[in-house]
């Protein structure tokens, strides 16, 4: 029978940099990128792939990092909030959240901006019903949505008008 | 929660997990992982081991073959939807597959795993049954070629043996026209009911899904003159499926859902 502890060395790219790390294999990717790397920025809601708020980028696309096993994935890009993150300040997706309100208690935050920054990369032009479309896989519990359309849409002028 | 223990293997090719299969009976083949993961986590499932085949790159190919194509297993339903030979041969699974979830589920869900799956629900196994196409798998003991109806049995059962794998859906192109149409409460649900239906002269068929213990084709006759005639001749077809008491009311959500689908063929989408 498999144990806990039988681990199993991998190494990880997460935001540009390769980490190497022991896991057990039932590790979510969420869990290895919270409890082995300290990136709390992935939350851990539902853990059944329906809240959203563990998602990440895996070779620039957005996936559930609860419905990963860590061991999975090694020879990919993993990209969490904090890589999408500047170094200081905000990035012009994250200041329109702040100025829209987007956010009350943050928990689906990380989610929605990786979700949403996924969408304008790939179509900066997304409309409306586009970016609620993108939306609609990631829970909000405070906002009632609005807000966080508002910012996405307001990024996506700004963006545009840059 | 978190899933019990497991012994996990990546397979580089097709043999190395049929053969993992072979050796090892408590082995599941792990594929996009956003039906088992849950049920792993939820610990409704506890496999003893997982055989990882997302890296066998010749399980995620697209090719025409005779007059329709085959799909291998691994190919992931955002693809589905955005290839460009589905979008040309195809187009009507590429609209099934946009209704699969949400964006991050379809980035890494697949057909093969969706059809193992054999979800009632499930926008693919309604296409396949639809369409009659044909599962290829494979095991240590060969080939075999299952058309959708000898491969999906009920709720969650199929005719795949613990040793098999899915290695690829070959799926004809249709005659006549096509509509897709399905009920959710929410997008990115599991629909309550939902229709795929073909039009060809006077006749064609109508394929349920979401109700009752795997999707059914029916054919029809004649799709009548208009919505009346139309909607009656779909109620009475509706009475032929087998439902549990509380999924009766899905009956009317069905006829709905083919009336809106076959209004999709005569307004060319």
């Amino acid at each position: 029978m498999p144990t806990e502890e039988a681990r199993t060395a991998i190494e990880l790219n997460v935001n540009g940099i390769t980490h190497r790390l022991d896991v057990s294999p039932r590790w979510s990717l969420a869990d290895v990128l919270r409890h082995q790397l300290g990136l709390t920025g992935t939350h851990v809601g539902c853990e059944q792939g329906v809240c959203g708020a563990c998602t990440v980028w895996l070779d620039g696309l957005p996936v559930r990092s609860c419905l990963m096993f860590g061991v999975q994935a090694q020879g990919h890009q993993v990209t969490t909030v904090e890589g999408i993150t500047p170094s200081t300040g905000l990035s012009p997706l994250q200041t329109a959240f702040q100025e829209h309100h987007a956010l009350q208690c943050g928990f689906c935050t990380p989610g929605m901006l990786l979700t949403a920054q996924a969408l304008l990369d790939r179509n900066p032009k997304a409309e409306e019903g586009e970016i609620r479309a993108a939306l609609s896989g990631n829970l909000c519990r405070c906002t009632g949505y609005q807000f966080i359309v508002d910012a996405v849409l307001a990024a996506r002028d700004a963006g545009r008008d840059a | 929660m978190k899933p019990a223990a497991f012994e996990y293997i990546q397979a580089a090719s097709v043999e190395e997990a049929i053969q993992a299969l072979a050796d090892h009976p408590q082995a599941k083949i792990l594929a996009g992982g956003q039906s088992l993961v849950p049920l792993m986590n939820f610990r409704l499932n506890r496999p003893g081991m997982l055989v990882d085949v997302n890296n066998i790159d010749d399980l995620a190919t697209i090719a025409v073959k005779d007059a329709g194509l085959a799909i291998g297993s691994l190919v992931r339903h955002q693809r589905l939807v955005e290839d460009a030979l589905i979008g040309d041969r195809l187009p009507i699974l590429a609209q099934a597959a946009s209704h699969i979830g949400h964006w991050a589920i379809r980035n890494r869900g697949t057909i093969g795993g969706s059809l193992a799956h054999a979800d009632p629900a499930a926008e693919l196994v309604a296409l396949m049954i639809a369409l009659n196409g044909t599962l290829v798998v494979r095991s240590h003991r060969g080939v075999r070629r299952l058309t959708a109806d000898e491969f999906f049995l009920g709720y969650f059962t199929t005719a795949l043996e613990p040793t098999e794998i899915i290695v690829q859906c070959e799926i004809p192109a249709p005659t006549g026209r096509m509509g897709f149409s399905e009920v959710v409460r929410r997008p990115g649900d599991f629909a309550l009911a939902g229709a795929i239906v073909a039009q060809s002269g006077a006749a064609g068929w109508v394929t349920w899904f979401g109700l009752g213990s795997r999707p059914e084709r029916f054919s029809v006759s004649h799709w009548g003159q208009d919505d009346g005639e139309r909607h009656a001749m779909l109620g009475e077809l509706a009475t032929r499926m087998m439902l549990a008491e509380d999924e009766e009311y899905k009956r009317d959500i069905a006829v709905n859902a083919a009336m809106r689908a076959y209004r999709q063929i005569k307004e060319g989408k």
